[in-house]
């Protein structure tokens, strides 16, 4: 069991979400880099599709009543472990690395200090109960548990065995910039001829309105060709949708299943937007490059 | 049917009408069935269908070019769900308005009319109901309501639907139903999927 004793900002429990549900109206949701949920659960000895807790900006405090291994990937962020009884001793712990904890180890993950979000795998996983076969939390339609509270008690799974002998994990560091590769969107007719280059041309800013449904961004506004409205039609994660003020947002995990504007550019990989903060510059560029 | 690429895993299929779509969705359906085609997800939209999660789009586009989907079912071999519905939506004067008439008429018109889901969205289990001709079209709510009731029936644009949940919007109210729409541990969850037909008959 994990006794959640700050559930900071926004902690959800995430996996590798539900797709194959789209035509009913049920976004695919699960964790916003699920490359890195896996790694955290690799580290641990679970399988990857366990479900861990994605951490986002000012961190949480847990405790594990249970003797466990737990991981992190991600954001870095300052990591101590109380060992029992409470205040006895204090280890720092590392990002990156798989901890061995004792029944009644506090976990303390602190502010990101870079980046936002921080994946936490648990050896056994954590087994609140799957909802059309995921344990995601999904913000926008609120399928799956919600968003974790100070005094929330999350169920653990039975290990399949003992973590794997890793002493180090090598992963890339967050980027200062974040370069996204785009292709012509379905509905770049909707648009003026000069609408890609101009995506592809300036910065961007992240804007706070940001959320795991999507990454708005501010910047040079997009020009349309075509007035009116397009009938609704279905969405990909990294549809690059362009809302009548010009200013693009890039779709995430929580993204609705359908929409109703036209969609410019499609992102190749937009799992660099998981550690965007508000104020972070995007540049875009085509596949050529 | 016009085929589009959309990033590196996906397709949409621009059809010509909602009839095409229906038509498409439910070849695509059968041809994955039989594994002539791998797709995780096939989503019909308004006048589109977008095939996701497709390894070799390329591949893809071209073997699709090449069918014919038969044309969309007349309604006799498919599942009619008949939706038990109280007409007392507090929207109905406005819509008997738009429709030029008097609200039992609206209601007589919605009592009689053969519905089906053109495809779903905005919320899980909310399903877009064609049926009405284009002249019937209603406007949205200039403000929508901050909280509409789970099971209220709704009219806007050419389309009917019922909201799943509470949720905010901006749907012309109708009536409302105590059918269950959404049920996680239900197969398929959704009681209205694409290609259902629907009548809202009356709640005894």
């Amino acid at each position: 069991m994990i006794e959640v004793l700050r559930a900071g900002a926004l902690t959800t429990v995430q996996d590798q979400g539900r797709p194959g549900w789209a035509h009913l109206g049920v976004p695919r949701s699960g964790a916003l880099d699920p490359a890195a949920l896996r790694l955290a659960n690799r580290l641990v000895g679970n399988d990857e599709h366990a479900a861990g807790l994605e951490i986002t900006m000012t961190g949480c405090v847990l405790r594990f009543t249970r003797a466990v291994a737990v991981a992190l990937t991600g954001a870095p962020a300052e990591v101590v472990v109380e060992w029992p009884p409470p205040g006895a001793r204090r280890r720092p712990g590392d990002v990156g690395r798989p901890l061995a904890l004792p029944a009644g180890a506090v976990l303390r993950v602190g502010p990101a200090r870079a980046g936002v979000r921080t994946w936490l795998a648990v050896s056994g996983g954590i087994t609140v109960e799957a909802v059309l076969g995921s344990r995601s939390t999904d913000t926008l339609s609120g399928l799956g548990p919600p968003p974790l509270r100070d005094g929330d008690r999350l169920p653990l799974g039975i290990p399949d065995g003992p973590p794997p002998p890793v002493d180090l994990t090598v992963t890339e560091p967050l980027p200062d910039e974040l370069r996204l590769t785009v292709r012509p969107g379905p509905r770049q007719g909707w648009f003026t001829p000069q609408a890609l280059s101009l995506l592809c041309g300036n910065a961007y800013t992240v804007s706070p309105d940001s959320n795991r449904v999507g990454a708005r961004l501010a910047g040079a506004a997009l020009p349309r060709a075509v007035a009116g409205e397009l009938p609704s039609e279905g969405l990909v994660l990294g549809a690059v949708q362009v809302p009548p003020d010009g200013q693009p947002l890039v779709f995430l995990a929580d993204h609705p299943t359908t929409g109703g504007y036209p969609v410019v550019g499609v992102v190749d990989d937009v799992t660099p937007l998981a550690q965007a903060r508000p104020g972070a510059t995007v540049t875009f560029h085509g596949p050529q490059r | 049917m016009r085929i589009r690429p959309v990033g590196t895993h996906a397709l949409l299929l621009d059809c010509d009408d909602p009839e095409q779509v229906e038509a498409w969705r439910a070849e695509l359906w059968h041809r994955r069935a039989s594994g002539e085609l791998t797709a995780t997800e096939i989503v019909p939209g308004a006048v589109t269908v977008l095939l996701d999660g497709v390894p070799d789009p390329e591949a893809a586009a071209a073997r699709i070019a090449g069918w014919r989907p038969r044309a969309a079912d007349s309604g006799a071999a498919t599942e009619e769900v008949r939706v038990p519905t109280v007409y007392d939506g507090e929207d109905l004067p406005r819509v008997a308005a738009h429709w030029d008439t008097d609200v039992p008429a609206v209601v007589d018109r919605l009592r009689r009319t053969e519905f089906r889901v053109a495809f779903c969205g905005f919320a899980p289990g909310f399903a877009y109901l064609t049926g009405l001709p284009p002249e019937l079209a209603v406007p949205r709510l200039a403000t929508p309501r901050t909280r509409v009731p789970a099971g209220s029936v709704a009219l806007a644009g050419p389309y009917a639907g019922i909201y799943p949940a509470a949720s905010p919007g901006g749907w012309l109210l109708v009536g409302r139903t105590d059918l269950p729409l959404f049920d996680v541990r239900a197969d398929p969850p959704a009681r209205l999927t694409p290609g259902t037909r629907v009548r809202l008959v009356d709640a005894p």
